[in-house]
């Protein structure tokens, strides 16, 4: 019992990942709580996405079942859950089965190396970037499985259509992660794989790899962006599963909880490319200008953010209470109201304690990053039309891979213009 | 019993042989030429299995950074894709002529 | 820069036999379905077994490859490809062809030969003795890019070129091959 206890805390001190400092315990615990974590993230983006595409086009959303429609996701989810399992006649059973939880475990799995902090991660693999990759890709696998198990039209020619482009933007997304790698060969520690590696590299020169040799970065970072986004069948490249297209693609056939699998796979892997993306290119869990803006004082500012962040969305709770209506039948909603409000302010008093404030920093500023690229992930659906299947393909081999190669040699190029510059003037003066 | 519970080269040979031999027996009794082909792929993982866990026997020689087996191992890779594409291009070829994926009935050329 | 940890292995007999277990049903399930789609899926099972042996084996890079390669990539082309061409009549055809008595004779001869092979040893002499292994993974990838690339060490520069050259003839004559009217 003891040594139970001693195995616990010994893994407290340490300065290393879960899995590199080879405690069960612990990394099965950061498990769990990336597991909650991932599934709160999941129903929150579900109500964002449909209260920020309601407002973008000028209209409310959801606004009856909670206040605000706050209610929604766990309505929709007690409706899916409900819902009758419907196996299309023909199918291949066991095929159909299986197909929702591959794409839900590739989904998941890739969460092992994202990086919260510098020892905030399950574990800190060598080979963290390809193993995201790869894991990710196999999200196909499942995809093309579910269109041809449904023994039907739609889904067949939506699975295949989807996996084309998912394997498509592939290429582009490596090219772009390739050219990320090659600047942490430019660091003094050599190059890296390790997701915490690539964060310390940016750290260690003092700039974000979006920065890094001033348009290079950004057309790297855009090259990936614009990939992620096909790689997640998102609009704008949401032909396969649009329904008014292909009614709904691969997973027409469909129903009940198996579609919430989809649905939370589909979510989840957006969240993690984008983890890529944030990691990649804007510095992880580092806050903003660690360098121009560098002290004890602005580091203080900067870790008051956390909390200040919970304070205003309590107090938008609290000035929408106000502004309900005053009607008995709405009584239930206001005091709900404010009972959310009060809870969002309970936890920005709590991040305001020193301890508090130290450790949860790190992986404040990382989720911070991410619900910004959620919120473009909306923003794109919300403004851009959908492409067509050709049109797709043409952008994603004759657009993004030529400018990734290009703008892989032209970097290299740049990085090593000391050293060519030094060979090009010993060869003029021979 | 406590040589099977040490986990040494062997038995990573082992394991590579019984892969091996389930693609033999793939490649020679099946009809569909898809599982002929992953078959092939059987076999092929088989022998990347034997050169990684010999690569793992002589870094315990030459140190740790004698790494030829895995990259040996990553060009047997690339060399199966490759392979697989090919394979598979004839594949289609010979299913737009024929209409069939049955090895057995490749028999234009028999008198 | 992370330090370099050393990880010794853990419950290694556990996850070599469950791993082994997992990749020999694959491999029975890959070679005994008659619909072809099990079997991708089978075959898909063994592949992400082996990068899992590839991991227990310190080879993080090399298990990388595969799920990116093998699971990802090439079995993608092969689902594709079974979906493609799949028609109806192969679920009622027999599976195996007429040679299958012949084929299984010879599997039989090349596994007693390879059993002899692995059971002889000098008297009492270890096959493969262990040395002094490292449990150090946090190098693995810089070491093949070692001996890829780098100039002193790298030896295998020729055959990385031959192999995108390989690559390269690969693509073209499979999409020559494919085409409907050359």
């Amino acid at each position: 019992m003891h040594e139970l206890v001693q195995y616990i805390t010994s893994y407290l001190g340490s300065d290393q990942t879960p899995g590199a400092a080879g405690n069960i315990f612990w990394a099965v615990v950061y498990v769990l709580l990336v597991f909650v974590g991932l599934s709160i993230a999941v129903i929150c983006m579900n109500w964002l996405e449909r209260k920020i595409l309601a407002h973008m086009q000028v209209r409310l959303g959801p606004m009856r079942v909670g206040p605000h429609g706050l209610l929604q996701p766990i309505a929709d989810a007690l409706k899916l859950l409900l819902k009758e399992d419907i196996i299309p006649e023909g199918a291949d059973k066991v095929v159909f089965w299986i197909a929702p939880f591959i794409v839900v475990l590739a989904a998941f799995t890739v969460f092992v190396v994202v990086p919260f902090g510098p020892t905030h991660a399950i574990t800190d693999m060598n080979i963290g970037v390809l193993f995201m990759l790869g894991v990710s890709s196999l999200a196909v696998l499942g995809i093309v499985t579910a269109g041809w198990a449904s023994n039907s039209h739609y889904p067949l020619i939506g699975a295949l259509r989807s996996s084309a482009q998912m394997v498509s933007y592939e290429v582009a997304m490596g090219l772009a992660v390739v050219w990320a790698i090659m600047m942490t060969s430019m660091s003094e520690q050599g190059g890296t794989l390790s997701m915490i590696g690539i964060v310390q590299a940016q750290q260690q020169q003092g700039i974000w790899f979006l920065f890094k040799f001033f348009p290079l970065g950004i057309i790297a970072f855009g090259i990936f962006a614009i990939a992620m986004v096909a790689e997640t069948n998102r609009a704008p490249f949401d032909l396969p599963e649009a329904e008014s297209e292909l009614t709904a693609g691969f997973h027409t056939e469909y129903s009940g909880f198996r579609w919430s699998l989809f649905f939370l796979a589909e979510y989840s892997a957006m969240i993690a490319v984008s983890s890529i993306a944030v990691t990649l290119w804007m510095g992880g869990w580092l806050r903003p200008f660690p360098n121009l803006l560098s002290g004890p004082t602005w580091d203080l500012a900067f870790s008051l953010i956390p909390g200040l962040t919970f304070l205003f969305l309590a107090g938008m709770c609290f000035y929408n209470t106000v502004r309900m209506p005053k009607h008995p039948l709405f009584k239930i909603q206001t005091i709900g109201l404010a009972g959310f409000g009060l809870v969002l302010g309970l936890i920005g008093l709590v991040l305001f304690i020193p301890a508090v404030r130290v450790r949860v920093n790190d992986i404040f500023w990382f989720s911070a990053k991410v619900a910004g690229f959620m919120y473009l992930y909306i923003w794109y659906r919300g403004t851009f039309p959908r492409y067509r299947f050709d049109q797709l393909m043409k952008v994603g081999w004759k657009v993004l891979l030529p400018v990734g190669f290009s703008l892989l040699i032209l970097t290299a190029v740049v990085g090593m213009r000391t050293e060519l510059w030094a060979q090009v003037q010993e060869a003029l003066r021979r | 019993m406590d040589a099977m519970l040490h986990i040494s080269t062997l038995h990573y040979l082992v394991l590579g042989a019984a892969l091996f031999l389930l693609g033999v027996i793939g490649v020679l009794t099946r009809r569909n030429v898809v599982i002929v082909l992953m078959s092939i792929e059987l076999i092929l993982n088989a022998v990347n299995l034997n050169l990684v866990a010999f690569s793992r026997y002589w870094q315990g020689i030459h140190g740790p950074s004698a790494l030829h087996g895995q990259v040996f191992a990553i060009f047997v890779i690339t060399d199966a894709a490759a392979e697989a594409a090919v394979g598979l291009g004839i594949l289609i070829a010979f299913f737009r002529n024929k209409e069939t994926v049955n090895v057995d009935e490749v028999n234009l050329l028999k008198w | 820069m992370n330090p370099v940890t050393v990880n010794p292995p853990v419950a290694t007999p556990f996850f070599f036999y469950g791993t082994a277990a997992v990749m020999i049903i694959g491999g029975i399930l890959v070679i005994t379905r008659k619909n072809a789609v099990h079997s991708a899926l089978a075959l898909i099972t063994t592949l992400l077994a082996q990068a899992a042996l590839y991991l227990m084996l310190y080879a993080p890079f090399v298990a990388g490859v595969q799920i990116i390669l093998y699971a990802g990539g090439i079995m993608v082309l092969f689902l594709f490809v079974i979906m493609l061409i799949s028609i109806e009549r192969q679920e009622k055809e027999r599976p195996f062809n007429k040679q299958w008595l012949v084929g299984i004779v010879a599997a039989a001869a090349l596994g007693g030969l390879l059993i002899a092979v692995y059971t002889t040893t000098t008297k009492g002499a270890v096959l493969f003795p262990e040395g002094r292994v490292s449990y150090v993974e946090s190098q693995n990838t810089q070491g093949i890019g070692a001996l890829l690339f780098n100039q002193t060490t790298g030896m295998y520069m020729f055959a990385f070129e031959i192999a995108s050259l390989l690559l390269l003839v690969a693509i073209i004559g499979a999409v020559v091959m494919a085409k409907k009217r050359i």
